[in-house]
């Protein structure tokens, strides 16, 4: 088995002190050891905000890209080399904001890879705006008299568009997060790991103790993550008590499966360049 | 006495949903394997009774360059054809029509012009059978080879059995039948065809197969009219061949998927049209930023916005020149004919891993749309140049965007064992370690920008130049880009004939600019005429830009439109022959009018001026 520090990068996070993203790179890295899936055969893809950050932290191939469509480039890249272990990082802003299009027709694709979604409720990189799941009422920088809008629910969200893997975790529970990461990675089809990542300067709200407070695992009260319904009435507990774990897991053929140029095939970046099959298409033309 | 032509044009109208194209396809398809050249273009020439639709078949012994202005033979598949055009049609020629659905009057045509009504029921015992039945009655009048065309109804009604051949095969002999015995031979006949089968397509199809020889295995889109048929294309001929197509939720994912897959190392594209490639706009920056090598199509339809969805205009060009914030190396290629389309495909999948940038092809409805006949493209011995590959380890300091002479740095793939990098969007530094804020460093911002922009020069060194064509002593310079290239060609033989010397400068390269050598064309130059399908003259404005040579005089057309034959010639000749001193600015528009109510301002006329100012 490989070693966790084989994943650690060169460069050193600048998140701030107490960042909840430390202790998803963490669990990331300690998944991708526990998996013994070499540095380079992973590809980690981000977009933009705090969060985002990662793939420079982690000893992995790495593409930063723009707010919000990491899903896509993540997507290309996977359809490109499906032998590679693709991972797309981001927070809630990037993919619950303007990525979420993105989000959910990645969900129903099903394309084999896996999204950790470092979810903060809160703009970080831009210091402290309302994002997508800030809930209802709470005064930020850009909501001076508290939300209008309802939180969106991440997780009721990508059991809608149909992700095969569907799990939530806590950056303060990082051996459980760890689990939830490598059964993300493991799982044949694509996987959505929420993680409640606390901002501690800019979220004072949804802070360590409030989660310690309330989170409670799934696993520990015998859930059925075969159980759509189940699933989904757990996605809407909120409040005194809130579940992480494994909402709900399927096996469905992945993308890759079933696309016929894929299928079974030699990964498209190693498919030689030059053709020899031009002279049938030319005589379609006559 | 029939006359033997070296050309002769025949024009399908109708309603949206008569099935004009594909009678139209098969007429031309027909045609061109007898051996004659063809252009055929669809114009859309109004929609005020709603969706109607006419085919322009221009038919040559000769390599004919347009669809061309004339109009010998008539199929009017509904009233409103006829009254449109039916005044139009040469004498000699003939107007072809289904006598279930009008009656034509001799008054609705012009002198010397037979009036054939088809009575498809009584032939053909079914209306479906309308176009194939008109077909043979029109093969039949212009004595050309029945054989053609009755393969092609034998190819197109295959799948749906022998019954729907033999059905479809009764109708088309029972029409040629019926012209025989009743219809005079036409009066305005071609001549034979070299019987060379030429292969006949458009430039959509074009640039797919160009990217299926350069070894493009994936292609993005969102579908956009007129970019679809190039998304269609590939999913008949690319999926079979391993070119994997996804079709995607938006242009943005579009560009983003093609840019993971060319980080990864596989031969990416995405094609789209003007208001798709406004959403890609941001994603072109970070292909430049992470050095990934991305081919982007843009095939421009009339804007802006939504604009003419199913018009032609090249009214993109700054769009696509100004897409995406900051400075960056990228090409744009526009081809000017379907040769180019092929070639360019290549070419700029070549530039696009060798420079590790986007590379920009910008063509148009009128290039992606047509149906023309060429001379066949080079598919055996294709260029692949990949540029620098790194594929294994070298030491443990492999730099992804190490600081180079040429600006390119040799580029490892995901999978590479020992040369692990991230890629990222904001500045970063040999490495690829993020230096925008925290770690930030001027001066190394200021050297990886160097890096990047010097592999525009060695960009630059490699693109084919512009070149003057036709004679160097010419009174006046036709200046154009892209799809009017062909009208020009056209307008310089056509003046040729008048003992007129016109000479082209049609530009194929935009960017990198050739500024040098187009300065030195230019400065020879005795008067020159801009030829633009838009409204403000964008390659005209690149031109003063880049060389600060003005052109003298301009020609637009924004009606949506390509160009009519004669509308080149008449103001090439006119200046020609007035040599005015000032500047001039001439619209033109497709002679359809406009309702007598409409607002009754015209353009003032514009001077010097104002001219160089548009």
């Amino acid at each position: 088995m490989a070693q966790v520090k084989e994943y650690i990068g060169k460069v050193k996070p600048d998140w701030c002190p107490g960042c909840g993203d430390f202790g998803v790179l963490n669990a990331l890295q300690r998944a991708l050891a526990d998996l013994d899936i070499a540095p380079h055969n992973v590809l980690v893809v981000s977009g933009i905000g705090c969060s985002s950050n990662l793939p420079g932290f982690i000893n992995a191939y790495g593409f930063h890209g723009l707010h919000g469509r990491s899903l896509p480039v993540a997507s290309g890249a996977k359809l490109g080399n499906h032998g590679l272990t693709v991972i797309a990082t981001g927070g809630d802003g990037d993919g619950y904001g303007i990525g979420v299009g993105h989000f959910i027709h990645t969900c129903r694709r099903n394309i084999d890879m896996t999204y950790i979604v470092m979810d903060n409720q809160i703009y970080g990189l831009t210091t402290g705006q309302a994002s997508p799941t800030t809930e209802k009422d709470i005064r930020t920088k850009s909501t001076p008299e508290g939300t209008i809008e309802l939180a969106l629910n991440p997780i009721a969200l990508a059991l809608t568009a149909g992700a095969t893997y569907v799990a939530r975790g806590f950056s303060g529970e990082n051996l459980h997060l760890a689990q939830l990461m490598r059964g993300a990675i493991e799982h044949k089809g694509f996987a959505l790991v929420d993680v409640f990542s606390p901002c501690v300067t800019y979220n004072k709200h949804n802070t360590y103790p409030w989660f310690r407070e309330r989170v409670y695992k799934l696993e520990e009260e015998r859930h059925d993550p075969s159980d759509f319904r189940l699933a989904m009435e757990k996605a809407y507990e909120w409040g005194a008590r809130i579940p992480i774990g494994l909402f709900y897991k399927v096996e469905r053929p992945t993308y890759e499966d079933e696309d016929s140029v894929l299928r079974g095939g030699i990964p498209l970046a190693k498919q030689p360049l030059e053709r020899t099959d031009l002279a049938a298409v030319m005589e379609d033309f006559i | 006495m029939a006359q033997m032509a070296t050309e002769v044009t025949v024009w399908i109208g109708g309603a949206a949903g008569d099935g004009i194209a594909s009678a139209g396809e098969s007429f031309a398809k027909a045609c061109s394997r007898c051996g004659y050249h063809i252009f055929a273009y669809n114009s859309y020439q109004s929609v005020i009774r709603g969706g109607h639709v006419c085919m322009h078949i221009r038919i040559g012994t000769h390599k004919v360059y347009t669809q061309g202005d004339e109009l010998d033979y008539l199929v009017a598949l509904n009233q409103d054809t006829l009254e449109r055009y039916g005044k139009r049609v040469m004498p000699g020629g003939a107007v072809f029509y289904n006598t279930d659905k009008f009656q034509a009057k001799p008054e609705q045509i012009g002198k010397n012009v037979q009036l054939i009504g088809v009575p498809i029921m009584e032939l053909a015992g079914n209306q479906l059978m309308q176009n194939t039945a008109l077909m043979g009655a029109l093969i039949q009048v212009l004595a050309l080879d029945p054989a053609g065309i009755r393969s092609l109804i034998k190819e197109r009604f295959e799948k749906k059995g022998d019954a729907i051949v033999q059905t479809n095969l009764n109708a088309f002999d029972k029409g040629m039948e019926f012209a025989k015995t009743k219809c005079q031979p036409g009066g305005i006949r071609i001549g034979s065809g070299d019987s060379k089968r030429r292969p006949l397509a458009g430039g959509n199809p074009l640039i797919g197969f160009g990217a299926l020889a350069a070894g493009c295995r994936f292609y993005s889109a969102y579908p956009m009219t007129p970019a679809s048929s190039l998304l269609h294309w590939l999913v008949r001929y690319g999926v079979k061949a391993g070119l994997l197509v996804k079709q995607c939720e938006d242009e943005i994912a579009a560009l983003n998927m093609a840019i993971g897959a060319g980080h990864v190392g596989v031969r990416a594209m995405t094609g789209t049209s003007g208001g798709g490639f406004a959403l890609m706009t941001e994603a072109i920056g970070e292909a430049a930023m992470t050095e990934t090598p991305v081919v982007i199509v843009e095939v421009q339809r009339g804007g802006p916005s939504t604009g003419l969805p199913t018009k032609t205009e090249q009214g993109d060009f700054f769009q696509v020149f100004g897409a995406s914030q900051g400075d960056f190396p990228k090409a744009i290629l526009a081809p000017r004919t379907l040769t180019e389309c092929y070639t360019m495909a290549i070419e700029a999948f070549n530039l696009s891993e060798k420079y590790q940038c986007p590379i920009l092809i910008l063509s148009d409805l009128y290039l992606a749309e047509r149906l023309e006949t060429f001379e066949g493209v080079q598919i055996t011995n294709v260029p692949i140049e990949r540029g620098e590959m790194v594929t294994q380890a070298n030491g443990d300091h492999y730099r992804r965007f190490l600081d180079t002479p040429s600006g390119v740095s040799p580029r490892a793939l995901p999978g590479t064992a020992g040369t692990i990098f991230t890629a990222a969007t904001d500045e970063h530094d040999q490495h690829g370690i993020v230096i925008s804020d925290v770690f930030t460093n001027p001066g190394i911002r200021a050297k990886m920008m160097e890096k990047r922009m010097r592999k525009i020069s060695a960009m630059a060194k490699e693109l084919k130049p512009p070149q003057l064509e036709g004679p160097a002593d010419a009174e006046l310079t036709l200046v154009g880009w892209g799809s009017t290239y062909q009208v020009l060609l056209e307008t310089q033989e056509v003046l040729a004939k008048e003992n007129l010397k016109v000479n082209i400068l049609c530009l194929a390269t935009l960017w990198p600019f050739p500024a040098e050598q187009v300065r030195k064309i230019l400065e020879k130059c005795k008067m020159t005429l801009s030829v633009e399908n838009n409204y403000s003259g964008q390659i005209v404005k690149l031109i003063r830009m880049e060389t600060g040579i003005g052109i003298q005089h301009h020609l637009r057309k924004y009606d949506g439109e390509p160009f009519e034959l004669h509308q080149v010639v008449e103001r090439a000749r006119e200046i020609l022959k007035t040599k005015p001193k000032e500047s001039t600015l001439v619209s033109v528009v497709s002679d359809e009018g406009v309702p007598a109510d409409f607002s009754p301002i015209e353009n003032p006329p514009i001077g010097a001026e104002a001219a160089r100012q548009h």
